[in-house]
Formats: structure tokens, C-alpha cells, sequence
């Protein structure tokens, strides 16, 4: 009597490559909810609508390249970069960006390079950094905080404001935008650069209501609730703490030490931690295994560049946030880095390869 | 160092490893019942080789009876180690079986049929180690056919008897593989036959400290062992962090002694022996109760059995007798796999047939709710996300993800650069990938692949090196060759260039036979003429005695032509050396050498026919000469034919120094060489004076002969009237022609060509005319 052959290792931990995307899916919950909270309904029809273009990309691409499509289109990788490029546009952009956005990061980053695991870089901030260059007004659709708005920005208002430009009442996505005192919003990071060139301090900027009672309103919620998830996704070791740790100590490094030279025309730690999209990047982006370093060193290194990277273009480059850009940059660089960080092997000397 | 370790020990604190995984371990299956003793099998199955190295020869033939701990091979190289009858029995076959091999491959294996008595050779017991000395207690080690029993199967006696500065002994008591536990029974049961074999051992090695290393998940067994070894001072039981892969060797090193074993040498090289639970147990079996190597626990678990359990195995047992004696629940179904060692390590078994051996620690039958990657036919892999998680488990720092796409890209110098080499195969990279790839399965194929091809570079290495000596070899040969080639060719030079009057008699003799085989040719040629146009001429002849008369009258000719020949040669040849002489110094090679030659004889020729054209520039008299000489000696043989022999050779001699003439002067064109002298252009004026002048005189003759030779043509040849008159006209015009030609020709002496031509014309008008003067004289003697 013949027995069945299996190869060893015989038992396995049942982990799979979706489970872990769904994992990182659910830990951006905090963030997404702080974010509907603050910001409205914009952000998850943009993500129901990357969402649905992902699937149909994803399906389209898997069939032309004669893949097995129930095996690779539901391993939760085209939901999760949907849901990034979801999450990181304006609110109020049109409903083509995303469409437009997310059909580059799918087609064009991750499956013309070989699908998951072969993309050299992260679709979604590929695909973000993709419109920002393409479509610069659009993508600077800004919506402010609820409690600034006007306007009732409810499902509905939100939804034709994204599809058509209007709201069910007729108002425009300019006059959306103009708070009460008749001001156009931007992003506390966007107003802070456009004072610092118009001459004015760090303390007379943030006098804007943008920046509410604390750092940035609302946006330091939305980074919280993302720190929040990342340290759930450490705690389930679903991401290495290296590179969150390092990018954030970067940036804390860099930004203390921009502030201790000019207070009046630099920002402070906190605000750099908890505006824009620094949380977002350091926890869920940047730790996109696919398109980051591997071993621990590596990760380090990485995280540590992202972070100058990430300072540099918020101080003194021509966007006012740099995290898609400095992400874009690390992944370029990854290969090179886990290049020269590669572990000692046991039984071998220091750099003895 | 020793010290700041027992320190270290002692308070507890050990060093790490990096990595591990902790998989469950399922041990409680089993951990809780003691081992149990199983009824005789029907029959045993025994491979011969067990172990690491080779098998020995066999001492048993098919139909003998044996006793239990009867000696089945014998033990001749350090590296086999023998087999013993586990119990009493016949051997009914000695063939190939399928054994313990992931591959399923076949071996020799000796068939015990078991009779059930049981009955034990007669053993010798020792009481008092003290008598044997250490040489005896590892010839007994080796005797029983001890080999590591842990996994490898590495032969115990060249691991106890190598005797360099042992500082570390170390017992591997962790049995770190989920499931198994087979050593951990034997430690709470056998602790103290364990500690007495560890003693011997340490009586052999004599280490600076003997460590056992237990992981934490075996509470009985450190306790057993503690107690075991209270009294001994040497001994410390440490307990170790329960992860996985504690128990190979390496890690185990490196968590005891903070040591790491370089790569690609052996822990010994450091200091350090490794010893299993169960090779100690077996030790001390050997030594004190000459007791073989013939059984040992067996951990029969998972959840496809009814009663999982340890065993005491007789080697040899097939797996299907374990089997049904753990109440196997469903041994039908197709999928089932039956693994051979634990979960991560072990090896899926191939038939129900397979023997257990020396290092069959385990047989995990697992049910598919237990395992169900095990019964999956198709592999679940997905694409690689690099999320690391392999390098981060793996307890040789290795980078699993980059090893993959280097083995499936079959890059084996990047694979080599990564350190493929010191993968362990424990399979905790497996285990962890959540893309479910089997990376220790494409280790396993790039390491054999890798093997392989180091086996074929050996072997093109042999072979390049075999084909460069060859070449070598008949390189050498042909420098060889070429040198005795060269002093031949050397001494010959050498031989010929002497001033010696032997070698101007070679040089002369050599130029002479050139000059002779020439004068043939050109007789030959001649002769043939003369002969048909004898023939013509005496058609009234009786044939037979004319043809033989014209052949004596040729050789007589030639003999004549020769001997004047030599006449001419041997002054010419005397100044050829000279020439030669000059020529020699800026001659270098051979092919100079024989230039030289060929211009000597050239000059030689050249020469004499100068002298020869000179004689017949006084041809009228020489040939009135002859006229006058001949008739008298036709008178005196008062025979027409021999006058008519005599013309016609006399004629033949003319015709040859003319057409000696030919090459001659095509010689001298062709060679028209810088070292030409003054006096060799005036000989060339001479010649074609010399040349012009005869012709001259021919042509006078011929006009002369031309009425007569129109007459005896009508008597000779059959043509018709028309062509027999325009006969004589045709050589007239002809040869005036050539003369013209000829004239100017060789004072212009500009187109070889041209020369030749003017030569070759030449030579023929003179033909003609002697035809015609030949015809004459014939028909002169003739009248």
C-alpha cells in the first residue's frame, strides 16, 4: 500500500496573503471613520468608487494575462491599494480622478509589472502621485473640516458635488469650499506654506481656523485614528515596527531640528506627526512589503530616508506634502538598500558574504 | 571562556538564536503514557546501511538461522557500521526494499523471518568499566553498531574516539519537533542508564563540562535528569527556551555556549561534541549489557491513530505493524500521508513496508484536520509579497525570499552568494510564508541541482586537465620531430657546404646528373624524329635489320653527345663553384641552396653551349669534317647503312646541342639575376651572335639543299604534288622570320615571353633545316 508524498515542512501556520490584507484593510478603520467624521462623505464614495474600478481592472488584466482570477482577484491587494488612493484624495474631486487614478495603479503599476509581488512600486501612491502631476486643480479640491463648511455637505450634496461639480442646491465646489468668513480652505500644511511665503511666522498662521484648537483640525484625528491602527497591525505582526519607527523618528529628528533653529518659520514636531498624510504613510504605505526593504536593517534605512524625505519636500519643495513623493523615492531605493543590509548568515563572519 | 559559560548557566541566562518558530507542539498526544513494549512482528526488514557511510559486508546467507544481537554485516571501515539481528529467526531473503528515504529508494535490506523465541546470543557482561581501557569500551561502541540517532546517523565510535581539547559535551535533550517524544519518555524513564552512558562518553572525550540541553516543555525529563545527576558536579542540566529549531545542532551550540559553528566546519573543530539522548541510552546498552544497537523508541502519534503512543520498536519493524498496533483509524484513505521524523522535518514514507531504523525518531500518521497542507495535492502557492517573515524565522539568518527567486530562476552562483549551503533545512521559512510557497522543497531541488553540477564541473575540471596534458604531451612530440628534423637536415647541410673534395665531387655529380637527364629528354624527343624519318628514308630497306642498325647508331650518338657533355661540363663546373661560393654566403636556406644549383647548372649549360655554338659557328668545316671522316669510314665498313647510321647520328648530335640550346637560353632569360655578371651579357651577345651566325649558315645550305630536297621529299613522302611544293617554301619563310626575330630578340632581351617564343621558334626552324640538311646528306651518301 502506497501512502501519499508531501514535501516537508508539513504543517503550516494557515496563514494566507489575503487574510493579511484584510487585516490591514480592517486596521484602517480608526483613520477612515476619524476621517468621515471630520471630513464627510466624500472620501468613502472615492473609495467605493476606486473599489469597484479596482475589481473591474483587476478582473480585466487577470483575464488578458490567462490568470486564475478566483485565486488572484479576491487576495484583497486591489482592494487595499483602492482603499489608500480612496483615502488620500481631496474629498471633493471629481469622480474621474479616482477612476482615472486607480485604473493607472492597477493596470499600469502593479499588473503590467507582473501583478503582486513582482510591482517595483506602491500603486496607490504611483497612482496618487500620477494625478497630482496630471491633474494639479483638481487635486488641490481641498474640503475643509465640517465645522467649517457652509454648506450641508450630507450624502447626497456630497455625492453630486463629486459627480457633477454641484451640490443638490447648486453650489459650486469653490463656493463649497469658502468657509463662512468667505476664505477659501486649504489643507493646514497647504496654508501654512502659502504664510511662510507670504512672510508671515508659524504663530500667525496657525491663527487660521484650519488649524483649529490643537495642530491641524480635524487632520490630527484622522492621523491619530491611523496610529492607532498601525500599532494594532505591529501588535498582530502584520507589519515590522521598524519602518514606521524610523520614518517617524526621521521626521521627528528633522523637524526638531528645523524648528529649534527657526521657530517662526518652521513647524512644529507634532504637527508634522499629525498633519497631511504622515501616519497614513508610515503605517500603511510605507510598510508595503512588495515595494519596501526586507530585512530589518533595510527597513530602517528606509524609514529613515522617507522621513528627511518627507521634511525636505514639505519645507522647501513645490507641494506642501511630500509623504507620496518621499514613498515613490524609498521604493526606487529599496532594491539598493536591501542590496547593501543584507544579514549575516550564521556561521559567517562579518562581512563575510 | 568555559567558566564565564558554567557562570552563565548556572544563573540560567542563555544566548539566543536568530529566528525559531513555535508551531504546535501536540507532545501532550503522547508525552503521558509510558513506553510500551509490542508483541514479536511476523517479520523484520533490515537495510543494511542505517547510517552515514557505507554498508558493510554481508555475514549471512539466505536460510541461516540467527540469534537476537547476531552481528548480520561485519565492520571493516571506520565508516560502516554493522547490523545485528533485532531478535532470533531465519533470514528468508536478502533483496531490495523500499527504506527511510524521502525519495522511496530501494535498498538492500536482509528479511528476518522472526521464529518467536526470541533467544539472545550469548552476551558478556560487564560489571567493572574500570577493567576496560578506552580503546575496548569504543572497539564495544563500534561493535554494536551505535550511530546517531537524532537524525543524521553519524557512526558514534569516530565521534567519541576523536580526542582533541574537548571543552564542551553536549546532550541534545531538546527534541524540538512538534509531536515527538520519544526522547523525553526515555529521559524520565531511562535517566539513569542515560547519565551512565553520558559517563562514558565523558570518560572518553574527558570534556572541560557536560551540558544537557532539555527545552522547557519537558518538565518529567529535567526533573528525572536532575536527579540523575545530582552527585555530578561535571554535569549541568540546562533548561532551554522551548522554540523551534532548539534541537539542531547548530542552534543548540549557540544557545549553550554562545558559540557559533563557522560555516562549512564541524562543532568538534571548536571544542564541542554533540551527543543525543538516545545514542547515550544506547552507549551505555552496549558497553555495560552487550546489548546492540537492535531497538529503540519509536513516538507513533497523530490524530489519524486511536491510541497514539511511544513504542520500544525492534529495528527493522515495517510501519504497518506499528500501525495496526496504535489502532490506525483510517489507513484507506488514498491521501493518507505517513510522515517518517516530525512535521517539519520529516519525510512522507512511500509504502507500508518501510523499516524502521536506527534514526527513526517518529511516525506521524496526521488527519487532515490536523495537517491539511499534508493531503493538498496541489500547492497553494501564491506570488511572493516580500514580507519577510521567512528571514525573520529563519535560525541561519538566511534571506528565504531572495533564495527563492534565485532557485526558481536557477541562479546557483547568487543561490552560492546567499549561502544556500547553510540552509538547515528545518523549514521554518515554510512554515510561516503566508503566500504558502514550499521554499524548503525549492532549496532541496537547487541544493541537488547544485550538487550535481559541482559533480559535472569535477568531472570537466578531470577532463580539461587530461586534455591539456594530451595536448602537452603532442606538443612536445612535434618539437621534438621538428629538432631531429632540423640537425638532420643541419648535418646534411653541413655535409654538402664543406670545402671537401668529396662534396664538390657531390655538388659536380649532382649538376651533372641534372644536366644528363636533360640531354635524354631532349635525345629522346630527337631520336624519336630521326627513327620515323629514317624509316621514310629507306622505305626500300629491309626493316628489321634497319631498325637495329638505327638503334646502335643512337646509342652511339648519345654515348658521343655524353661524353662531350662532360667535356664541356667539368671546366663550366669548376666555375660554377665559384659562383657558388659567392652565392653560399647570402644564402640561408635550403630553397637558396638549390636556386644556387639551378643557376650553377643553368651557367653550366649555358656555357656549354656557348662552346658548342662556337664549334658550330665552324660548323661547315666540322661538318665538312665529318662529310670527309665518314665517307672514309663508310668506306672502310663498305657499307651504305652504316654511312647513312653514321650521318643520321652525326646529324642527331647536331640537332641535340641545338635543342640544348633551347632550355638553355630560356634558362637564362628566366634567370636574368642581379649577380649577372658583364661577362655573362657578353656571352649572351656571343650566344645570339653565335646563334644568328648558324643560322646564317643553315639558311645558305637550305637554299642550296632546297632543289634536291624537293627531289628525294617526292621520293620519300606520299603526299601530294601541291603540298610537296609548298613544303620548302614554308621552313624558308618560316626560318627567315625567326632569324629576324631571333636577332633582335635577345639584344633587346626585355619580354621572357617573347624570348621563349623566339627560342621555341628558333629551335624549330633549326629542325627543320637539319631535317632538310639530314634528307640532303642522306641523299648525298645515299647517292
Amino acid at each position: 500500500m502506497a501512502f501519499w508524498i508531501a514535501s516537508s515542512p508539513h504543517n503550516h501556520n494557515h496563514t494566507k496573503t489575503p487574510n493579511l490584507m484584510r487585516l490591514v484593510i480592517y486596521a484602517t478603520l480608526p483613520g477612515v471613520l476619524a476621517q468621515w467624521y471630520f471630513f464627510g462623505w466624500g472620501n468613502l464614495i472615492h473609495i467605493g468608487l476606486a473599489m469597484t474600478t479596482a475589481i473591474i481592472c483587476e478582473f480585466t488584466v487577470l483575464s488578458l494575462r490567462k490568470k486564475p482570477i478566483s485565486h488572484e482577484l479576491f487576495d484583497g491587494s486591489a482592494f487595499l491599494t483602492a482603499l489608500l488612493l480612496g483615502i488620500c484624495l481631496p474629498a471633493l474631486a471629481p469622480w474621474w480622478i479616482t477612476v482615472i487614478g486607480t485604473m493607472f495603479a492597477i493596470v499600469i503599476v502593479k499588473q503590467l509589472y507582473g501583478g503582486l509581488g513582482h510591482n517595483p512600486f506602491n500603486p496607490a501612491m504611483a497612482g496618487y502621485v500620477m494625478l497630482l502631476v496630471s491633474f494639479p486643480l483638481q487635486m488641490t479640491l481641498w474640503q475643509p473640516p465640517l465645522t467649517l463648511v457652509a454648506v450641508d455637505l450630507n450624502f447626497s450634496n456630497t455625492l453630486t458635488t463629486i459627480l457633477t461639480g454641484f451640490t443638490v442646491e447648486g453650489y459650486s465646489v469653490e463656493q463649497v469650499r469658502t468657509s463662512i468668513d468667505g476664505i477659501t480652505m486649504a489643507t493646514p500644511l497647504d496654508t501654512l506654506k502659502t504664510n511662510t511665503g507670504l512672510g508671515l511666522t508659524v504663530l500667525e498662521s496657525i491663527k487660521s481656523p484650519v488649524f483649529g484648537e490643537n495642530l491641524a483640525l480635524g487632520w490630527e484625528w484622522v492621523n491619530a485614528g491611523f496610529l492607532l491602527g498601525g500599532l494594532f497591525l505591529i501588535s498582530r505582526k502584520a507589519i515590522a515596527w521598524q519602518t514606521p519607527v524610523s520614518f517617524l523618528l526621521s521626521l521627528f529628528i528633522c523637524s526638531f531640528i528645523g524648528y529649534s533653529i527657526s521657530p517662526d518659520s518652521s513647524a512644529s514636531t507634532m504637527f508634522h506627526w499629525f498633519s497631511g498624510a504622515t501616519m497614513l504613510g508610515a503605517f500603511f504605505i510605507l510598510t508595503d512589503p512588495v515595494t519596501g526593504a526586507t530585512s530589518n536593517k533595510g527597513r530602517i534605512v528606509v524609514g529613515l530616508l522617507a522621513g528627511l524625505l518627507v521634511y525636505l519636500i514639505r519645507t522647501s519643495g513645490g507641494y506642501p506634502d511630500g509623504v507620496a513623493f518621499a514613498i515613490l523615492l524609498c521604493n526606487m531605493s529599496a532594491p539598493l538598500i536591501d542590496q547593501y543590509t543584507r544579514p549575516r548568515t550564521y556561521g559567517h563572519q562579518k562581512g563575510d558574504k | 571562556m568555559v567558566e564565564s559559560v558554567i557562570e552563565r548557566i548556572t544563573r540560567g541566562h542563555f544566548w539566543d538564536f536568530h529566528g525559531g518558530i513555535h508551531p504546535p507542539e501536540q507532545k501532550f498526544l503522547t508525552s503521558n503514557k509510558p513506553i510500551k513494549q509490542l508483541a514479536l512482528p511476523k517479520q523484520l526488514i533490515i537495510p543494511l546501511q542505517q547510517h552515514i557511510g557505507r554498508e558493510g559486508d554481508l555475514l549471512v546467507s539466505i536460510g541461516e538461522h540467527v540469534l537476537k544481537g547476531q552481528a548480520l554485516t561485519l565492520s571493516t571501515n571506520p565508516m560502516v557500521v554493522p547490523i545485528h539481528a533485532p531478535t532470533s529467526g531465519t533470514i528468508s531473503a536478502i533483496k531490495m526494499s523500499v527504506i527511510a528515504h524521502p525519495s522511496g529508494l530501494s535498498q538492500l535490506c536482509v528479511f528476518l523471518d522472526v521464529d518467536g523465541e526470541d533467544t539472545w546470543r550469548k552476551r558478556d557482561v560487564c560489571t567493572d568499566l574500570a577493567q576496560l581501557s578506552n580503546h575496548e569500551i569504543i572497539k564495544k561502541i563500534a561493535d554494536a553498531g551505535i550511530a546517531g540517532m537524532g537524525g543524521a546517523g553519524f557512526p558514534t565510535h569516530i565521534k567519541v574516539s576523536s580526542k582533541p581539547d574537548i571543552k564542551f559535551l553536549i546532550i541534545n535533550g531538546a527534541e524540538c519537533e512538534p509531536y515527538i517524544t520519544a526522547d523525553d519518555l526515555l529521559m524520565m524513564e531511562q535517566s539513569n542508564a542515560i547519565v551512565d552512558g553520558i559517563k562514558i562518553i565523558d570518560r572518553l572525550l574527558t570534556p572541560a563540562v557536560i551540558l544537557i540541553g532539555i527545552e522547557a516543555n519537558k518538565p518529567k525529563a529535567i526533573k528525572a535528569l536532575q536527579q540523575a545527576t545530582a552527585a555530578i558536579e561535571k554535569i549541568k542540566v540546562c533548561i532551554v527556551p522551548t522554540k523551534y529549531p532548539t534541537g539542531g545542532e547548530k542552534q543548540l551550540v549557540q544557545i549553550l555556549t554562545g558559540q557559533e559553528v563557522t560555516s562549512g566546519r564541524l562543532p568538534i573543530h571548536d571544542g564541542i561534541v554533540m551527543q543525543n539522548i538516545a545514542t547515550c541510552f544506547a552507549i551505555n546498552e552496549a558497553v555495560r549489557h552487550d546489548t546492540p544497537l537492535i531497538r529503540r523508541v519509536v513516538t507513533v502519534t497523530g490524530q489519524a491513530l486511536n491510541k497514539p503512543q511511544n513504542v520500544w520498536a525492534l529495528l527493522g519493524t515495517p510501519i504497518n505493524f506499528l500501525l495496526e498496533q496504535c489502532s490506525v483509524e483510517n489507513i484507506k484513505n488514498e491521501k493518507q500521508t505517513v510522515i517518517m521524523g516530525g512535521p517539519m522535518m520529516g519525510f512522507s514514507v512511500s509504502s507500508e513496508l518501510v523499516p524502521i531504523v536506527k534514526t527513526s525518531n517518529c511516525i506521524l500518521v496526521p488527519s487532515k484536520k490536523e495537517m491539511p497542507s499534508a493531503f493538498e495535492k496541489e500547492s497553494k502557492e501564491v506570488e511572493c509579497i516580500r514580507c519577510g517573515q521567512c528571514s525573520d524565522v529563519c535560525p541561519s539568518q538566511l534571506l528565504p525570499q531572495e533564495l527563492q527567486w534565485s532557485a526558481k530562476a536557477k541562479d546557483y552562483s547568487q543561490l552560492e552568494k546567499l549561502n544556500l549551503r547553510d540552509c538547515i533545512d528545518c523549514g521554518a521559512c515554510a512554515y510561516v510564508c503566508p503566500s504558502q510557497i514550499p521554499l524548503v522543497h525549492y532549496y532541496r531541488i537547487a541544493k541537488a541541482e547544485i550538487r550535481e553540477q559541482q559533480q559535472l564541473d569535477l568531472k570537466a575540471e578531470k577532463a580539461k586537465i587530461r586534455f591539456e596534458a594530451r595536448k602537452l604531451r603532442l606538443e612536445k612530440e612535434k618539437v621534438a620531430r621538428q629538432e631531429k628534423h632540423q640537425k638532420a637536415a643541419a648535418a646534411r647541410k653541413a655535409a654538402m657546404n664543406k670545402a671537401t673534395p668529396e662534396a664538390t665531387g657531390a655538388k659536380s655529380a649532382v649538376a651533372a646528373a641534372l644536366a644528363r637527364v636533360k640531354a635524354k629528354k631532349a635525345s629522346k624527343g630527337q631520336s624519336q624524329v630521326n627513327t620515323s624519318d629514317s624509316q621514310n628514308d629507306l622505305p626500300t630497306d629491309t626493316a628489321v635489320d634497319q631498325k637495329s642498325q638505327v638503334a646502335t647508331a643512337i646509342a652511339r650518338a648519345k654515348a658521343k653527345k655524353k661524353l662531350k657533355e662532360e667535356a664541356v661540363q667539368k671546366p663550366s663546373t669548376s666555375d660554377g663553384i665559384v659562383d657558388n661560393a659567392i652565392e653560399e654566403k647570402s644564402a640561408s636556406t635550403q630553397q637558396a641552396s638549390t636556386d644556387d644549383k639551378k643557376e650553377k647548372i643553368a651557367a653550366a649549360i649555358a656555357k656549354a653551349k656557348a662552346k658548342k655554338l662556337s664549334k658550330s659557328a665552324e660548323a661547315p668545316d666540322l661538318e665538312k669534317d665529318s662529310d670527309d671522316t665518314s665517307p672514309k669510314k663508310t668506306v672502310s665498313s663498305d657499307d651504305k647503312k652504316a654511312k647513312i647510321a653514321a650521318a643520321i647520328a652525326k646529324a642527331k648530335a647536331k640537332k641535340l646541342s641545338k635543342s640544348a640550346e633551347v632550355p638553355g637560353l630560356e634558362k637564362d632569360s628566366e634567370d636574368s639575376l642581379p649577380e649577372q655578371t658583364v661577362s655573362s651579357d657578353d656571352k649572351k651577345a656571343k650566344i645570339a651572335a653565335a646563334i644568328a651566325k648558324a643560322k646564317n649558315k643553315a639558311l645558305a645550305k637550305a637554299n642550296e639543299g632546297k632543289v634536291e630536297v624537293n627531289e628525294t621529299s617526292l621520293l620519300t613522302s606520299t603526299n601530294n604534288a601541291t603540298e610537296i611544293d609548298s613544303k620548302p617554301l614554308q621552313p624558308e619563310k618560316m626560318v627567315q622570320n625567326n632569324i629576324a626575330e631571333s636577332e633582335n630578340k635577345p639584344v633587346a632581351a626585355t619580354d621572357k615571353k617573347a624570348k621563349i617564343a623566339a627560342a621555341i621558334a628558333k629551335a624549330k626552324a633549326k629542325k627543320k633545316l637539319k631535317e632538310a640538311n639530314t634528307v640532303e646528306e642522306n641523299d648525298r651518301d645515299g647517292v
